[in-house]
């Protein structure tokens, strides 16, 4: 498979701090991946280093086979990039602003007004095209980003954090956006909002203190980490009863009553106890109202990997 | 030819910001107004010593519109130039770290001449405006007196190097932080020096006197705006433009070494 980003060894100081240590990752040419991480987490560093705004302290990032540092010029060719917070020249108008995006990034002189017109159409900026970017809202603002990156069609788009600060309409509206660019594009978004990376993401990447912690799809991850299946189940009964009977059956490995007849059950090694669970309770001859395997959410597996992480060091 | 787009894109979008905001209208303004009152202080000098010359001749030889008019006129606009060329420079490379927007500039693909030279260029330009609409004097001279207009243009000339040179040296000033008020004081500051440092040959400082005479942005406009054009003052102040872009350069390239 070709490979449109790899990252070998990748390390930034600033100054004493150590923001990212030797991360490694591959990225295939047409992926939609990830990178989740909580705050300070390294994310906004690593991408900049890939955008050829920071030199690395150690390490090498290449795209298209391209080194981000010594054939910086090659690579920002092939990318485009928002950056976290959006920063755009307030004291032009939108069109101005993307027309010196088109200019700078080489679009022949013949194509411009195509290509602003094309980025403007699947930006949803016809309205603003004439206004001050300085007089747009955030939403507005957050588009006008999205399509300085798309601009010229860059083989690669590193998006940092595309959707912070938006009201939930416009995030589910810019999430649509970034979906339908998938296939054109190959995608690298940061995030800390875990359900986004989910929807959006063929793969994820999670990010901790500067390290990679796990890398995989999403449905993986949640099957790899949840440690042992679970399974919810609602018989309306005598509670204590109930849970007593469900943890004589071998695989279980917990029983929680949440009230009114519901349990979770946690088994041991991956195993289905569904069919025991079912049995048991036709057996006892009372009422099954749900019986369903539960996967563990994207949410909990992060926080399983990020505070297990955080423990062995306590630990060590 | 990849490279001139490249330098185009940035002077276009450089002149836009000057279009759009106050500073270009408001220095212009001030620059057209003091240069007014200047000229028409001078003429009305001009004029009062021409009505003596009446009755003496001997004076009547001396008057030159050009020296009694013009000189002094092109060095008092050498002094507004000194207090209004931080104020056009400070934003060029402060204000894109300030808000953010460097990390676009340097992740476009844009070499750092590219951007240097668009921006330099821009201020360039914006002055030139500046010093167009001042034509306006002359014209004005001409429907009354004799105007020698080659040593004209070579006061312009001188007045245009010396603006270009101005602008080089804010520009790197304001490569250097990313709050414009310092970029302006750091420019001021600097002008001011390379202003005065040729006062040292007139106390009479042995040996050095000379060298820092060399160095002031003064002694090379004087012979401009005599009508003299000499290649050392050229010189000077084409190496002094090219060392100031350069250490820019050598200031954007540290962006991505360090830290």
């Amino acid at each position: 498979m070709e490979m449109m980003i790899e990252v070998q060894d990748l390390t930034k100081y600033y100054g004493p701090t150590l923001a990212i240590s030797r991360l490694n990752f591959k990225v295939a040419a047409g992926e939609i991946v990830g990178f989740l991480g909580p705050n300070a987490a390294g994310k906004t560093t690593t991408l900049k280093i890939l955008a050829g705004f920071l030199a690395p302290s150690g390490g090498a990032a290449r795209i298209n086979g391209r080194d981000c540092l010594t054939q910086s010029l090659e690579v920002r060719q092939s990318l485009g990039y928002l950056p976290e917070a959006v920063p755009l020249y307030t004291d032009l108008t939108v069109t101005q602003f993307l027309r010196f995006a088109a200019q700078a990034k080489g679009v022949e002189a013949k194509a411009e007004t195509r290509e602003v017109e094309r980025v403007v159409a699947a930006c949803g900026l016809g309205e603003v095209r004439h206004k001050l970017i300085a007089a747009l809202s955030k939403g507005f603002r957050q588009r006008v980003g999205l399509a300085q990156a798309l601009i010229n069609t860059p083989p690669l788009l590193i998006l940092d954090e595309p959707t912070i600060g938006l009201d939930p309409s416009q995030i589910v509206e810019i999430r649509q956006l970034i979906k339908e660019l998938a296939g054109a594009h190959t995608v690298i978004l940061s995030s800390h909002i875990l359900p986004e990376v989910s929807q959006l993401c063929q793969r994820v990447i999670i990010i901790n203190r500067g390290q990679i912690v796990a890398s995989d799809t999403a449905e993986n991850l949640s099957r790899q980490l949840g440690r042992g299946s679970r399974v919810r189940l609602t018989v309306p009964g005598p509670d204590a009863e109930v849970a007593a009977a469900l943890r004589k059956i071998p695989q279980v490995q917990e029983v929680a009553g949440e009230g009114e007849g519901r349990f979770l059950v946690v088994a041991a090694n991956d195993a289905d106890v569904r069919p025991q669970l079912a049995r048991l309770v036709v057996e006892r001859g009372w009422d099954l109202l749900e019986l369903k395997a539960q996967e563990f959410t994207l949410e909990e597996v992060f926080l399983n990997l990020v505070t297990e992480e955080e423990t062995t060091e306590e630990g060590s | 030819m990849k490279d001139t787009g490249s330098f185009l894109a940035v002077l276009r979008k450089e002149l836009a910001i000057y279009f759009t905001t106050p500073i270009f209208y408001i220095t212009g303004f001030f620059f057209l107004l003091l240069g007014g009152y200047f000229f028409y202080a001078n003429t009305l000098y001009y004029s009062l010593l021409s009505y003596q010359a009446a009755q003496n001749i001997q004076l009547a030889s001396h008057l030159n519109p050009l020296q009694m008019v013009f000189r002094p006129l092109f060095a008092t606009l050498a002094v507004v130039l000194l207090l209004l060329v931080p104020l056009l420079t400070m934003r060029l490379l402060a204000e894109e770290k300030r808000a953010g927007t460097a990390e676009l500039l340097f992740t476009y693909p844009l070499t750092d001449w590219a951007i240097i030279l668009g921006k330099f260029g821009a201020a360039l330009l914006i002055y030139a405006i500046f010093l167009g609409f001042t034509v306006v004097y002359p014209l004005a001279f001409s429907a009354v007196g004799q105007l020698d207009w080659g040593a004209l243009a070579s006061g312009y000339l001188g007045m245009f190097l010396l603006g270009g040179a101005c602008l080089a040296l804010g520009l790197f000033a304001s490569s250097l932080t990313e709050n414009q008020i310092i970029a302006a004081v750091t420019a001021f500051a600097l002008l001011l020096l390379f202003w005065i440092i040729g006062w040292q040959q007139d106390i009479g400082a042995p040996g050095w006197g000379g060298f820092f005479g060399a160095l002031s942005m003064m002694d090379h406009y004087d012979s401009f705006i005599r009508g003299v054009i000499d290649t050392r003052d050229l010189v000077y102040y084409l190496s002094f433009i090219y060392f100031f872009l350069f250490l820019t350069k050598r200031q954007l390239e540290s962006r991505r070494w360090r830290a």
